[in-house]
C-alpha cells in the first residue's frame, strides 16, 4: 500500500480523541506495526517543517492534530469556551498527585503544610484527578491518581513525560543521601559517577 | 464633597479584607527565607521565628482570617528554637539530628513542587493555547452547557427523603415477610455501577429493579450513599423535588 501516509492522516483527522497507533493497526491489519510507527514519526516531522497553523502531537498515549500555542490568541476568538481556570493552589495540588501518584489526602497536606480538601475537590471535578482506590491503613483513605484527561489538558504523551521527574528523582535521592551521610561513602561515589 | 470621604474612609476600615497572601505557613516561611537571603540548609531559626511571628501579628491586625496551620508553625518554629538552646548531650549515644533537619525536607519539598507546578502551568494547555478540531472536550458539553441549568445537584438530605417516600410506599405487608436472600453492600455497588455503565442515568427506583423488600431498599440506599462519597457516582435533579438521577461520575 502506497497511500499509507494519507490513509493514516486521515484518520488521525477524522478522530475525535487521540489517535492510538494500536487503533490504526487494527483499521490497517496488512501494514506492520512498525511501518505504522514510522509513519507516524514522518507526519509529525512533516507538520512541524511546515510550521502552519497545525501540528500532530504525541498525547495520552495518541496522535492528534492540535493549533499552535503561538495562535491562541486568535483561535481563542473563535471559541466561546472559558479557558481551564486552574488555581495555584489548584495546580500545587495537582504537580504533587502527578508526580506522586497513588497517593493520600494527608500525604499531600504534608507537602503543602495546608488543607488541600477545596482543590482535591475541584479537580475530580475538573475530572484531571480521580480515585484509583483506598489506603489499606486504618481510616482507609481516598488514594488519588491522574487521569487520562490530565494528560490530554497538559499535552503530554505519559506520565513519564512529565517534566522534571528526573530531577525530582535526583534531588529525593540526595536527601535520602543526607540522611544516611556517611554511612555508605561508596554509595555516594557512585551517584556521582552516574 | 468632605463629607462622602470620610464616609469612603468608614467604610475602608470597616472592610474586612479577606485575601490569600500566602498558600500556608510553609510559603510565608519560604518567602521570608528568599526576603532575607537565607541559606535553606542553614537557617538561623531564631531570626525567621521572629519575623514569622511578627507576620502573624500583621496578617491579624489586618483582620485576615489566621487558619491553624500557621499556629501550628510557630510553635513548631518554637520548639525546634528552643531545642537549639540546649546544649548537646555530653556522650552523644547516637549522631544528633539537627532540629531544623525535618523543616528544611519540608521545605524542600514545597519548593520543589512550587516550581513544578509553576511549570505545568506553562506548558501549552489544552483550551488554553492549543485546541483541537473537536471543539470541547466532550463531557465538558454535557457539564457546561447541560447540567448547569437543568440538573441540580442533590444533597445527601433529598436523598434521605426519597428514601423515606419509597420505604412509606411499599406494601405494608411485604415488608413483614422474612427474605432469605443474602445480600452484600460490595454486589449491590458493584451492581449499581453495572447498571450504570449500560444505561448512563437511573433513578432509585430504577436501580432498585423492581425489588422492593426493605433490606434491598436499605442496601441499594447505603450503597448509594457510599458511591457519592467516593464519588463514583453524582446525584442531580431538574427541579426541587423533582425524580433524583444518578450518574456515572467518571466515564470508564
Amino acid at each position: 500500500m502506497e497511500n499509507v501516509k494519507a490513509v493514516i492522516e486521515a484518520l488521525i483527522f477524522a478522530s475525535d480523541t487521540p489517535l492510538m497507533p494500536e487503533k490504526i493497526s487494527v483499521i490497517l491489519s496488512e501494514v506492520e506495526k512498525t511501518e505504522i510507527k514510522e509513519v507516524l514519526d514522518n507526519l509529525v516531522q512533516e507538520y512541524d517543517t511546515r510550521q502552519g497553523g497545525i501540528y500532530l502531537q504525541e498525547v495520552a498515549g495518541g496522535f492528534q492534530f492540535r493549533t499552535r500555542p503561538e495562535l491562541s490568541q486568535w483561535v481563542k476568538k473563535l471559541k466561546s469556551t472559558k479557558p481551564h481556570s486552574i488555581s495555584p493552589a489548584a495546580m500545587e495540588t495537582l504537580a504533587i498527585v502527578a508526580y506522586k501518584q497513588p497517593i493520600v489526602k494527608s500525604e499531600i497536606e504534608s507537602i503543602r503544610g495546608v488543607d488541600v480538601g477545596a482543590p482535591l475537590k475541584g479537580l475530580l471535578e475538573k475530572k484531571l484527578i480521580r480515585i484509583v482506590g483506598r489506603k489499606d491503613v486504618p481510616g482507609k483513605p481516598i488514594i488519588y491518581g491522574t487521569t487520562k484527561k490530565f494528560l490530554e489538558v497538559f499535552n503530554l504523551k505519559d506520565l513519564l513525560d512529565l517534566p522534571n521527574l528526573r530531577e525530582l528523582k535526583e534531588l529525593n535521592q540526595q536527601q535520602d543521601l543526607l540522611e544516611q551521610e556517611i554511612e555508605e561513602k561508596e554509595k555516594i561515589e557512585e551517584d556521582i559517577d552516574l | 464633597m468632605d463629607n462622602e470621604q470620610t464616609t469612603d474612609n468608614e467604610q475602608a476600615t470597616n472592610y474586612a479584607i479577606k485575601l490569600d497572601i500566602f498558600e500556608g505557613p510553609l510559603d510565608l516561611l519560604l518567602y521570608l527565607i528568599k526576603k532575607n537571603e537565607i541559606d535553606i540548609y542553614n537557617i538561623p531559626i531564631a531570626l525567621v521565628t521572629e519575623q514569622y511571628l511578627e507576620y502573624l501579628k500583621m496578617i491579624k491586625a489586618l483582620n485576615l482570617d489566621l487558619a491553624g496551620e500557621y499556629l501550628v508553625m510557630a510553635s513548631t518554629l518554637i520548639h525546634i528554637k528552643s531545642r537549639m538552646l540546649l546544649p548537646p548531650p555530653e556522650e552523644p549515644e547516637e549522631e544528633e539530628e539537627d532540629p531544623r533537619a525535618e523543616l528544611v525536607r519540608q521545605l524542600l519539598e514545597h519548593k520543589t513542587f512550587k516550581e513544578i507546578a509553576t511549570n505545568l502551568g506553562s506548558r501549552p494547555l489544552l483550551e488554553r493555547d492549543v485546541f483541537t478540531r473537536a471543539a470541547v472536550l466532550p463531557d465538558e458539553v454535557a457539564e457546561s452547557a447541560g447540567d448547569e441549568d437543568v440538573l441540580i445537584e442533590v444533597s445527601v438530605f433529598e436523598l434521605i427523603e426519597a428514601f423515606h417516600r419509597i420505604v412509606s410506599q411499599t406494601d405494608k405487608k411485604e415488608l413483614m415477610e422474612i427474605d432469605l436472600e443474602k445480600l452484600s453492600l460490595t454486589d449491590i455497588i458493584n451492581e449499581i455501577m453495572e447498571k450504570l455503565t449500560v444505561t448512563k442515568n437511573l433513578n432509585f427506583e430504577e436501580l432498585l429493579g423492581g425489588r422492593k423488600d426493605r433490606r434491598r431498599i436499605i442496601y441499594t440506599f447505603l450503597a448509594l450513599l457510599e458511591l457519592i462519597k467516593l464519588r463514583m457516582v453524582k446525584a442531580y435533579q431538574t427541579s426541587n423535588f423533582g425524580v433524583i438521577r444518578i450518574f456515572p461520575a467518571v466515564e470508564s
